[in-house]
């Protein structure tokens, strides 16, 4: 029937507005996401410098750019959820996996053991952490721009190289430095007897912790040299099957 | 008069490189994929029939060993495309062997082996008879499990890849030794609410150990042995099989509500509550898959049922 027919029509335009429509929202708030986040790591790398210019050391640097970092570190937590609804194409374990291992040293190590917050591995780390997010961020902020120059597809896909291990480098350092006064305090642990029946020492999860770099760093790296080759030099890279 | 029967020719290509591997003349056109297979594997016998994976399309879904030759998509010279599954191993020995593990790890820790504990506790026993009890549970539930795996259970699928073994023995013996280690501790303390908690909790435990042997039997009953049919259950004249009115899986109900809510209540152990979420989430996901193959697979399927909680989930 005529009638049908074009209400079927209709209703096939209706759901194309509306994935239009989604997806349109979906690259605003992306595209404004990736601005704030350009725009918070800048300020922090700035504010970074002008301590130390003004200071002329490193002591007290953290404690002055803490509450920045661990506002737009932690509100990197959206990431999971963009790959998780599917605006971003990116694997949620892998966002998952690099978000929460941020989230775990801004405020499970630096926050809470305050004896280590002047330690130069956290400057390293911080260095690291802010070069690489300014790269990142303002690379997909000019790629849903449509404009994206190719010194920043450069950056972020060749920066990670060295940036990658001396993140890594400083981290650990940083975990390892902290041990003495965790153990010394017995931070978030938990002895038995309780009625729970369980136990948990921080001291031996944060060597757990350092063992998993082990087996998770390299995983991460050769994914982003995977990315790297098929973003730089168009390689077709064929995947494992299942 | 003889009639002419048509033989078929059947090649297999390697789906990812299309190499021919294997070319086969003068097949019956009543042949089933596995005799194909058991023919493939001579000419290649590192790929026992277990690990081939015969398809008509390379990127498509694996064919079923019942399938007859002359009853699928082909002419009479069929081209089928082959990938390797990998090393496989059988349903059976992998059950056996993850329900062994923890029977076993958890008497070492009931018992207090040498060098879990300190050593002044080495082969002594708890004094709070809820470690007793909760330890005669444990024991129970996995050789339920063995003798379920060898006596009752009718597997559809032969073989699984070898890594599952090494994945699923992590997960089952690593948990039952985390949980021992506590149950059976030294300075483990028994339920906030005493007699009347473990009591509470024996009942639920061995309510739900009996519904989920009903449900285990009822399954069996619907596969006549040696066959792969599905059908539907339905409830039967056992109370505990009228829950098939409200959930499609409720052998993973009986599980989970019952039978792992019961021992967490029982031990008052956060590392078994822990378990009972996790298996549940798993569990869920299993349920939630089994009903919607039912629900594909049978246009007449009662529409009350839920995957694995009544009207929840």
């Amino acid at each position: 029937m005529a009638s049908s027919e074009e209400d079927g029509a209709v209703e096939e335009k209706e759901n194309n507005n509306k994935k239009k429509t989604k997806s349109a929202l979906a690259t605003a708030w992306l595209t404004f996401y990736n601005i704030a986040m350009t725009a918070g790591w800048l300020v922090l790398a700035i504010a970074m410098m002008r301590f130390y210019v003004q200071k002329g050391t490193h002591k007290g640097l953290y404690r002055s750019i803490a509450r920045t970092l661990k506002f737009f570190q932690t509100f990197a937590l959206v990431e999971v959820g963009h790959c998780a609804i599917g605006i971003v194409r990116t694997s949620v374990i892998v966002t998952g996996v690099q978000v929460c291992s941020r989230i775990f040293m801004v405020w499970f190590i630096t926050n809470s053991i305050r004896q280590i917050q002047n330690e130069e591995s956290v400057i390293l780390f911080l260095v690291v952490w802010t070069m690489t997010e300014i790269t990142r961020y303002s690379y997909y902020t000019f790629k849903l721009l449509h404009h994206l120059p190719y010194f920043i597809k450069w950056a972020r896909y060749n920066l990670f190289i060295i940036m990658y291990p001396l993140g890594v480098v400083g981290e650990l350092l940083t975990i390892y430095a902290a041990l003495p006064f965790v153990r010394r305090s017995g931070m978030y642990s938990m002895r038995l007897p309780n009625k729970y029946n369980v136990s948990f020492d921080y001291y031996y999860c944060l060597i757990i912790v350092m063992l998993s770099y082990i087996p998770l760093f390299p995983q991460l790296y050769f994914h982003m040299l995977r990315q790297r080759r098929k973003v730089l030099h168009g390689e077709v890279i064929v995947e494992k099957d299942d | 008069q003889e009639r002419a029967v048509v033989f078929f020719e059947v090649e297999i290509l390697d789906a990812k490189t299309k190499d021919k591997l294997c070319f086969l003349d003068k097949v019956e056109p009543n042949a089933t994929i596995g005799e194909i297979k058991s023919m493939f594997h001579k000419s290649h016998p590192q790929w026992y029939p277990a690990r081939q994976s015969i398809r008509l399309d390379p990127k498509g879904k694996s064919l079923k060993d019942e399938d007859v030759l002359q009853h699928l998509p082909v002419g009479t010279t069929a081209t089928f495309y082959f990938r390797d599954l990998g090393a496989q191993i059988s349903w059976v020995t992998v059950f056996l062997t993850e329900y062994t593990g923890p029977l076993v790890i958890y008497l070492m820790f009931y018992f207090r082996v040498p060098f879990i504990y300190a050593p002044k506790y080495d082969f002594t026993t708890s004094k709070h008879w809820v470690v007793h009890l909760a330890c005669m549970c444990h024991s129970f539930h996995y050789v339920k499990r063995l003798l379920e795996t060898l006596f009752v259970h009718r597997f559809s699928h032969g073989t699984m890849p070898l890594r599952n073994i090494f994945k699923n023995c992590t997960y089952y013996w690593g948990f039952a030794a985390w949980m021992a280690y506590y149950i059976n501790h030294p300075l483990y303390t028994p339920p906030i609410y005493g007699e009347q908690q473990i009591r509470l909790a024996l009942i639920i435990f061995l309510f739900c150990q009996i519904g989920n042997f009903s449900i285990h039997i009822a399954l069996r009953n619907l596969r006549p042995p040696g066959s792969k049919t599905r059908k539907i259950p339905y409830p039967t004249k056992n109370p505990f099989t009228w829950i098939f009115l409200l959930v499609s899986c409720p052998n993973y109900t009986y599980e989970v509500l019952g039978s792992w809510l019961g021992f967490t209540v029982m031990t008052q152990c956060l590392p078994v509550a822990f378990f009972t979420l996790v298996g549940f989430i798993q569990m869920t996901v299993w349920a939630k898959g089994k009903h919607r193959s039912y629900l594909k697979e049978f246009r007449d399927y009662p529409p009350l049922r839920s995957p694995i909680l009544p009207f929840i989930l």
